[in-house]
């Protein structure tokens, strides 16, 4: 039996076996994730049937289906299962909630009204309900369903263009007034630091600052003509009869899912998706877009990446080039190994101690003295948050490197001494290039690792809610004491520190599938430059 | 006066000078045959060369002149200690911690070890070659180029020249001149090392050290660079190291004979094939051990 037994194992099939079951079961797994997280994400932005219900108890409501679970009875196990659906019935200055569970049993009848219709609001969520109809200083442009519809879809573009133009001046034009004015105060208050409280410069100051003034002002006219122009409003009713005046300039969109064809929902589908990716966040981060995440993630990896990379490579090429071998160097690789498996938030707080308050505070205190106690890099941003990344990714880049300098053979190095290059030489000309694709491997795996962290970023300046952009119009263009956004503390954000829970949630999904897609693009991206260099270091592997 | 004018460098004077001293230290009557058969123009100059890897030695009171524009090669057992002697004359060996060195090289009549030479210049006189075929992964433009880059060329017509006229000088132009933009890690082993060739042979050195360049490569590609070997013999002071008699016997005018780092025999290759001196390069030659 023993022998039998040794005979089988010795043959292989068992193992060849057990290592195919291992691949598998980590693929399938991966896979499982990757779909389910992809489907509840589509979801999210196909556009759901307008359903109404008449429950038993009399009531009727209009929503949208978006859930359907048992309901447990642990008295009575026996009992055949109860199932509740999820409605999401908006109007929630109305109602007070957006969603609402009905049991199934309790359904009288489902219609799916062809006449109502979804206004997408740019505060309190989604109304769902008819058009009554739509009246401009109280002349009626419009009455019923279809009229309404019609006059609106001319209407609403024209509102929305209007949204942009004030929303463009409030952020830029008045942005930068501020901006400039701050540091029209701020260059003042130095010259009363340092004594100085007439003379040229602070009248210089004082008309720098009325001009600003003026120009504020002109800027607050052109506002306030804008937002006047907008007077059309819209009158709906709810399922249960409700009036409710919604002026044009709270509606972002309207639309009647129950008449949507397919082509309707797939463009439906692919606005709202572009929506997500290129817009702001509204409404507590529950609706609108992820753009200020993207753009901190990906502005963050890459400031860690300019960072990490020269160090590691320089410390791996000092560790296997230049160090003595010894006791001491393996010493240092050990603790450099160790250094990847050290929890992130230690590294977070190192980042908080050491370059907030010790560096941050320290350029505060010597640069811009004039603003404290209001601190400038004295408090996260995202310079110190990508440092503190780059710190915790460096291991894996010194790491790469080393073996791929080990990788390289000595015969190119002898080589290169052997034309009469020095061991400079030798390493900037031959040993770097040979090793680049080993420098670009750790880089991908550092981006990985720095785009999908998130407990180091939440004390060293990631924010819920960023006002503005790190890189924006004004100068020095890239702003890198501010606060970021980014996609993995969104997701925590969103799905478990949100007041609208269920609203939320899909969000959850599609801000995980775009992370996924951010760090595989990054990651492709030097994937790609990898193989080109290969390609153009070594045609094959012989 | 007469010191300023030994150091202005007139190249007949200190040539003399190096002749007449070579003749004083190393009383060869070997040595003295060749003169009279004009072919003993020394090149390479050895004198009391002792080596030590740490406190073994592995070079014992080696003596010989290498003569200039012929193929001198190095046979003897392995770890006999003739790849360590040909790493001596570019000091390859400097690279080796715990190496230590006594004794005199010259090259061309210039000490290898006096304080005012430079390794790197040194290097670009003393070409060499190595086992394995080991070229830059980078193109083959990039790999014949490098040396004259690393000292300083950046015409990029004159590199071209110098690349062509390499890449002609080891039979490859034919072979590679449209894919000179190619990574040189796609040729053959064959191709690979007469590329290392010419790479070495880019930076125009006097002595080309060539440690058993064919030992990796297939019987038709040895052939090719033994060929290729003879002709460079015009231009080049070559010298090989090769675990191969018959090699040795068909490419080298002389022959050193090294043993447990004695060198036991030097000679035109010829007499040491037919009538060796010595019993151990007798035993050797003929198969009885190594």
């Amino acid at each position: 039996m023993r022998a039998a037994f040794k005979k089988v194992w010795n043959r292989g099939d068992g193992f060849i076996w057990l290592a195919g079951a291992g691949l598998s079961l980590s693929l399938i797994m991966t896979a499982a994730l990757l779909l389910a997280i992809f489907f509840n994400a589509a979801q999210f932005f196909w556009p759901g049937e307008t359903v109404k219900l008449f429950v038993e108890d009399g009531r009727a409501i209009l929503g949208e289906i978006t859930g359907r679970e048992d309901i447990p009875n642990p008295d009575n196990p026996e009992a055949p299962l109860k199932y509740r659906v999820q409605v999401k019935q908006g109007n929630r200055d109305i109602h007070g909630t957006d969603f609402l569970w009905v049991e199934e049993s309790s359904i009288k009848a489902t219609q799916l009204p062809q006449d109502a219709v979804v206004v997408e609001r740019r505060e309190w969520g989604n109304f769902y309900g008819f058009i009554k109809e739509v009246r401009d200083q109280g002349n009626v442009l419009a009455q019923g369903a279809e009229k309404g519809m019609k006059i609106l879809e001319e209407l609403i573009p024209v509102s929305n263009d209007n949204i942009n133009a004030i929303q463009k001046i409030a952020r830029k034009n008045i942005g930068a007034v501020n901006f400039y004015m701050e540091k029209n105060r701020l260059e003042l208050k130095k010259l009363k630091l340092e004594g100085i409280d007439n003379g040229k410069a602070v009248e210089k100051l004082r008309m720098e600052n009325d001009e600003l003034q003026n120009e504020y002002k002109t800027f607050e006219a052109q506002l306030a003509e804008l937002r006047k122009s907008q007077t059309a409003e819209a009158v709906f009713t709810t399922i249960n009869g409700v009036e409710k005046v919604i002026p044009l300039s709270q509606i972002i969109r309207i639309y009647s899912p129950n008449n949507f064809g397919w082509f309707d929902k797939i463009n439906f589908f692919l606005v709202k998706g572009w929506e997500f990716i290129s817009d702001e966040p509204r409404e507590a981060n529950t609706e609108g877009g992820v753009f200020p995440a993207i753009f901190g993630t990906v502005l963050m990896v890459m400031i860690m990446s300019l960072m990490a990379t020269p160090l590691g490579v320089l410390a791996a090429f000092y560790l296997r080039e230049y160090a003595r071998q010894g006791a001491m160097v393996s010493a240092v690789r050990i603790a450099v190994n160790n250094l990847a498996g050290v929890p992130s938030i230690v590294f977070g707080v190192f980042g908080v101690g050491f370059f907030i308050y010790f560096i941050g505070g320290s350029i505060d205190s010597f640069f811009f003295s004039e603003a404290l106690p209001t601190p400038t890099y004295g408090t996260g941003g995202i310079l110190w948050a990508s440092l503190t990344m780059a710190l915790l990714t460096v291991p894996v880049v010194i790491v790469s490197t080393e073996e791929g300098l080990a990788s390289v053979s000595g015969g190119i190095r002898e080589a290169s001494f052997a034309v009469g290059a020095t061991k400079f030489e030798t390493t900037w000309r031959v040993v770097l290039p040979a090793v680049m694709p080993s420098i670009l491997t750790g880089l991908i795996l550092a981006m990985a690792r720095a785009a999908g962290e998130v407990a180091p970023l939440m004390i060293t300046g990631v924010v819920k809610l960023a006002p503005t952009l790190p890189i924006d119009g004004i100068w020095p263009f890239l702003h890198l004491e501010r606060k970021f956004m980014h996609l993995g503390f969104h997701i925590y954000d969103v799905g478990f520190q949100s007041p609208n829970v269920d609203a939320a949630r899909p969000m959850v999904f599609t801000t995980t599938l775009l992370l996924i897609g951010i760090v595989l693009l990054l990651n492709f991206t030097a994937v790609i430059l990898r193989n080109r260099l290969r390609k153009k270091l070594a045609v094959s592997g012989v | 006066m007469a010191i300023i004018k030994l150091r202005s460098g007139n190249q007949d004077m200190e040539n003399y000078k190096v002749e007449k001293k070579v003749e004083n230290r190393v009383p060869s009557n070997e040595m003295a045959h060749l003169k009279l058969k004009g072919l003993g123009n020394p090149m390479v100059e050895i004198e009391n060369l002792n080596f030590f890897y740490g406190e073994k030695k592995a070079l014992n009171n080696i003596n010989m002149i290498i003569p200039k524009h012929q193929v001198t090669a190095f046979i003897g057992p392995s770890g006999c200690g003739k790849s360590t002697l040909l790493r001596c004359l570019n000091r390859m060996n400097d690279l080796v911690e715990s190496a230590r060195m006594e004794g005199a090289i010259r090259i061309g009549g210039r000490d290898l070890h006096q304080e005012s030479e430079n390794v790197s210049v040194l290097r670009k006189r003393v070409g060499m070659v190595f086992q394995k075929f080991n070229p830059f992964p980078k193109t083959i433009f990039e790999n014949v180029a490098y040396g004259p880059k690393i000292h300083g060329l950046k015409n990029k017509a004159k590199l071209e020249e110098i690349v062509e006229n390499s890449l002609k000088s080891v039979a490859l132009w034919d072979e590679v001149k449209d894919r000179l933009n190619e990574s040189a890690l796609a040729l053959s082993g064959g191709q690979q090392q007469r590329l290392c060739i010419a790479r070495a042979i880019a930076v125009e050195p006097e002595v080309l050290l060539m440690d058993e360049p064919c030992s990796a490569l297939d019987p038709l590609s040895t052939g090719k660079i033994e060929e290729l070997v003879v002709g460079l013999k015009e231009n080049y002071t070559i010298v090989i190291v090769t675990h191969n008699m018959q090699q040795a016997a068909r490419i080298a005018d002389f022959t050193g004979f090294m043993l447990l780092g004695d060198l036991v025999e030097f000679g035109p290759t010829d007499r040491m094939f037919t009538k060796p001196n010595k019993k151990e390069t007798e035993d050797y030659i003929t198969g009885r051990f190594g």
